[in-house]
């Protein structure tokens, strides 16, 4: 038994120590909106926070996150930028098929944490390793300096 | 069906979009269309004036959508264009993925689909229709409740208005009396100076669902009991399982079942990792068939013997080798284009439930009827036992729309085998050596010019597989021995040159290959676009104003063109290293022109900004044409700069996004789009923008390098200056 505490409940999930975070979040817990992309930490769709830091759950086991805080897409309007991120994200219509947008919001989320008013290089940075295949970058950009600017 | 219409679709089947046009000839199942409706009928808290809308006493108004949901704004834009003939109020407005029955047939396909960017304005009319007959009704329900003239009626936002009396009341109130009144043959449309929604940005329906992990993709299904299953498929494209042990595989925790099916050895577990490590542990003896040395370098040689054959023709105009005698300057070239997978977001993936006497499907598909046949054929069930759910796509690109239904087979025939529902998940590995490409194209083009520098005669051969020969499709996309997709874009070009030859030489069938976004346009823009690119170099002019001097029997792509000039400066001089470079093409009724500027830096192509001019006729949802743009160019310069699908001993070389890469945010150029304020009739958006990507960068590229890029993906050495 493992425990993990996800968007702040308490869980005891009895998997393999090394199944990627990832696929607990979905088949254990139900937990469908972070997303699986490539299984191989290239594309950013599984973005999830462990103790407030981005990583993709696809190559993490869970046994990484016993007794640590995993929050997810589902519980990113709890807090004030996940909130701002979103608001930002329907002002500009950024989805399209929207299958990486959790992960987008994800990393953005971090992003604005660590720089709540990034440039554009810092949203280089901070976003290139998620991929939208449909192509929402630039709208993936302009929502976060959005969401930036919103108090 | 209207003129416009008819004359949209008789083109549409002509050229690629004919996506189903065969399908119509292929999956006409009589069995199917007579299966029992199960749609439309009015519950008691709602009323639907017809099979695409629905109006419910507590006034939301539900629009049923026939096109799948991959990103390309279907169940906004429909939505949209019902609710302005209803005059609902669009905060009310909802959507719901249609069930899969005949009445929601794409009107071009003959069956229910979603390709060819067709969404919008094939719908354009019916949804318009459906809309003011939903009106119309509450209108004379309202008349009726009042006892006065519907004349001296009006709506607005969702309320039925009587002005002399300031009465007003709102649909839901009239839904039960309207549901008693018989509907008209023809209904009056409104003016388009009365569009409330239509032409405005207005925002999508499903972006709440996509920014908080809710939205259900077909990866996201859950139902009691369902179980996960990975398939191992053969690695060398027809090849068979000769044998296998799954004892390794058994012996994983989670494991449940190890069982055959037509296209590999399905892995059953109680979830995806277990499923996932069940199938690397399985011991497989493959008989690899005939494809087992297919090898890129070698079929380029295959390709070009056989560009030297002589093929289908394609267009014949004017006598080419007289012309040549005449010609000042002669150009001889080739350009050779890969295969390319979609590699949508979502991995395909398929959740089944085979019982004695149903079957059950949820899948992000492009293709129910197809999914829906087939399941129906595997399980021995009527179809009207098949009932396929349509969940949102996580992308689609043409990957989704399958004439073999094989992602939705191994779903049906895994469930019938294990008596339990499953969900069949690819990996990412599974989806980019899976097959289904964009063909490979090889083209060796000629031209020679006169005097003046003006072309004399085009002669143009394309090798590339088809992927209608030998299926339903053929009837309709093969005509004169040639296959439409193949030459589109092609053996129709804006330039005028007076003597024109084009040819289709099929390259042997074996790599299974699919429509990809934008088509055959999809390497026959860059081809024709480079070339007179060419040629306008070789005759010293402007790349713009050569274009354009040839234009004149082609007004409509000549006007796109002037337009992106205009907005993209075309005169003004660029900073230093950079370049610029021009291209149009019209597909899917569409005409979409981009100016790229570009620079090289640190050995790296670095695209700044692409300016989009697109003329796509009526305008719906002006946001949405933007967006498809901008994925236009996104999906265009990641072919352009990194697609590729290569051979080695009959294996695909690729793997996953490290080695079949993506275009990234650090690589995404600003991107202006400018929309046509435009008579023509409506077009499509979700493909026209990809074609004119590759051309526009690679000839703005030429400028800084004075070499001609003519094999895609960019190599290294295409950024060094020509010595």
């Amino acid at each position: 038994m493992i425990n993990l505490k996800v968007n702040g409940k308490s869980y005891n999930v009895d998997v393999d120590p090394s199944t990627p975070i990832l696929w607990v979040l979905r088949d254990a817990l139900e937990l469908t909106g972070t997303k699986f992309g490539c299984g191989m930490a290239q594309c950013g769709a599984c973005t999830v926070h462990l103790n407030g830091d981005a990583i993709r759950s696809c190559i993490t086991p869970v046994a990484r996150a016993a007794g640590q805080e995993i929050k997810t897409i589902e519980a990113l309007s709890e807090d004030a930028i996940g909130k701002r991120l979103q608001k930002a994200w329907i002002e500009e219509d950024v989805p399209q098929c929207g299958y990486c947008q959790s992960g987008q919001l994800m990393a953005a989320a971090v992003l604005l944490k660590e720089k709540p008013y990034p440039t554009d290089n810092d949203i280089d940075l901070g976003m290139s390793g998620n991929i939208c295949r449909c192509g929402t970058y630039q709208r993936v950009r302009k929502a976060i300096h959005r969401a930036a600017a919103m108090k | 069906m209207s003129e416009q219409n008819t004359t949209s679709r008789r083109k549409f089947l002509q050229t690629t979009a004919a996506i189903g046009g065969g399908l119509v000839i292929g999956f006409h199942l009589p069995a199917f269309a007579k299966q029992v409706r199960n749609i439309g009928v009015p519950a008691a808290e709602n009323f639907a004036p017809n099979a695409f809308v629905r109006i419910g006493k507590d006034n939301m108004i539900t629009v049923i959508v026939n096109h799948s949901e991959m990103g390309q704004g279907a169940y906004t834009s429909l939505p949209m264009i019902i609710a302005d003939e209803l005059d609902a109020d669009w905060n009310n407005v909802k959507f719901e993925a249609a069930p899969v029955d005949p009445v929601y047939n794409h009107p071009g396909f003959g069956m229910q689909g979603t390709g060819g960017s067709t969404s919008t304005w094939v719908e354009w009319d019916r949804f318009r229709n459906a809309g003011a007959t939903g009106r119309y009704l509450l209108l004379a329900a309202a008349a009726q409740t009042w006892n006065v003239d519907p004349s001296t009626l009006r709506t607005e936002k969702g309320f039925v208005i009587h002005s002399p009396s300031g009465r007003k009341i709102s649909y839901g109130e009239l839904v039960d009396k309207a549901a008693t009144i018989t509907a008209p043959k023809e209904v009056k449309l409104k003016d388009a100076k009365d569009y409330k929604l239509i032409g405005k940005p207005i925002k999508r329906l499903d972006t709440p669902e996509k920014i908080d992990g809710s939205g259900i993709f077909g990866m996201d299904v859950k139902i009691p009991g369902v179980l996960t299953a990975v398939i191992a498929r053969a690695p060398v494209f027809g090849g068979k399982v000769k044998s296998f042990n799954g004892d390794k595989a058994k012996a994983i925790p989670g494991v449940k079942e190890v069982v055959q099916i037509d296209r590999g050895i399905a892995v059953v577990a109680n979830g995806f990792w277990p499923a996932k490590l069940g199938r690397d542990a399985l011991e497989m003896v493959w008989d690899e068939g005939p494809l087992s040395t297919l090898d890129t370098k070698a079929q380029t040689k295959q390709y070009a013997d056989l560009a030297k054959q002589t093929g289908a023709v394609a267009k014949k105009e004017g006598d080419v080798s007289t012309a040549k005698d005449k010609a000042v300057k002669k150009f001889d070239v080739v350009y050779d284009l890969p295969y390319l997978a979609h590699a949508p977001m979502e991995p395909l993936n398929c959740v089944a439930d085979v019982k004695a006497d149903s079957c059950e499907i949820w899948v992000g598909t492009q293709f129910q009827t197809v999914d829906a046949m087939t399941a129906a054929g595997i399980t021995g069930l009527k179809p009207n036992q098949v009932k396929l759910h349509t969940t949102l796509l996580g992308g689609g690109f043409g990957r989704r729309a399958v004439l073999d239904a094989h992602f939705v087979s191994e779903a049906v025939q895994v469930s019938k085998a294990i008596k339990s529902p499953v969900k069949v998940v690819w990996t990412r590995e599974d989806d980019i050596r899976g097959g289904y490409y964009r063909p490979r194209a090889y083209h060796t083009i000629s031209a020679g010019l006169d005097a003046a520098g003006k072309p004399l005669y085009w002669e143009h051969n394309i090798v590339c597989q088809s992927f209608a020969v030998g299926t339903p499709l053929e009837a309709m996309m093969v005509q004169n021995g040639v296959d439409g997709t193949a030459v589109e874009g092609a053996s129709e070009i804006p330039y005028h040159v007076p003597n024109k030859h084009v040819e289709w030489n099929m390259a042997p069938n074996g790599v299974p290959t699919l429509w990809w976004r934008s088509v055959g346009s999809s390497h026959t823009a860059f081809v024709v676009e480079g070339f007179i690119d060419e040629l306008a170099k070789a005759a010293g002019k402007d790349p713009f104003e050569y274009r354009r001097m040839l234009m004149d029997k082609h007004p409509r792509q000549k006007k796109v063109l002037e337009y992106v000039a205009t907005k993209a400066g075309w005169k003004n001089p660029l900073p230093a290293g950079r370049g610029k470079g021009i291209a149009v093409h019209e597909s899917f009724g569409s005409v979409v022109a981009m100016v790229a500027e570009v620079s090289i830096a640190k050995n790296n192509l670095k695209v700044h900004k692409v300016t989009v001019a697109v003329d796509c006729g009526q305008v719906v949802n002006p946001d949405t044409i933007k967006a498809q743009m901008e994925g236009c160019v996104v999906f265009g310069l990641t072919a352009a700069l990194y697609g590729e699908i290569s051979f080695e001993n009959g294996k695909v070389k690729q793997r996953n996004f490290h080695d079949y890469k993506m275009l990234r945010m650090n690589e995404m150029p600003l991107v202006d789009v400018h929309i046509m304020d435009s008579k023509e009739k409506m077009g499509g958006v979700g493909e026209p923008g990809v074609p004119p990507v590759a051309p526009a960068v690679m000839n703005a590229l030429f400028t800084l390098t004075g070499k001609r890029v003519r094999n895609l993906p960019l190599q290294p050495e295409d950024l060094k200056r020509k010595v």
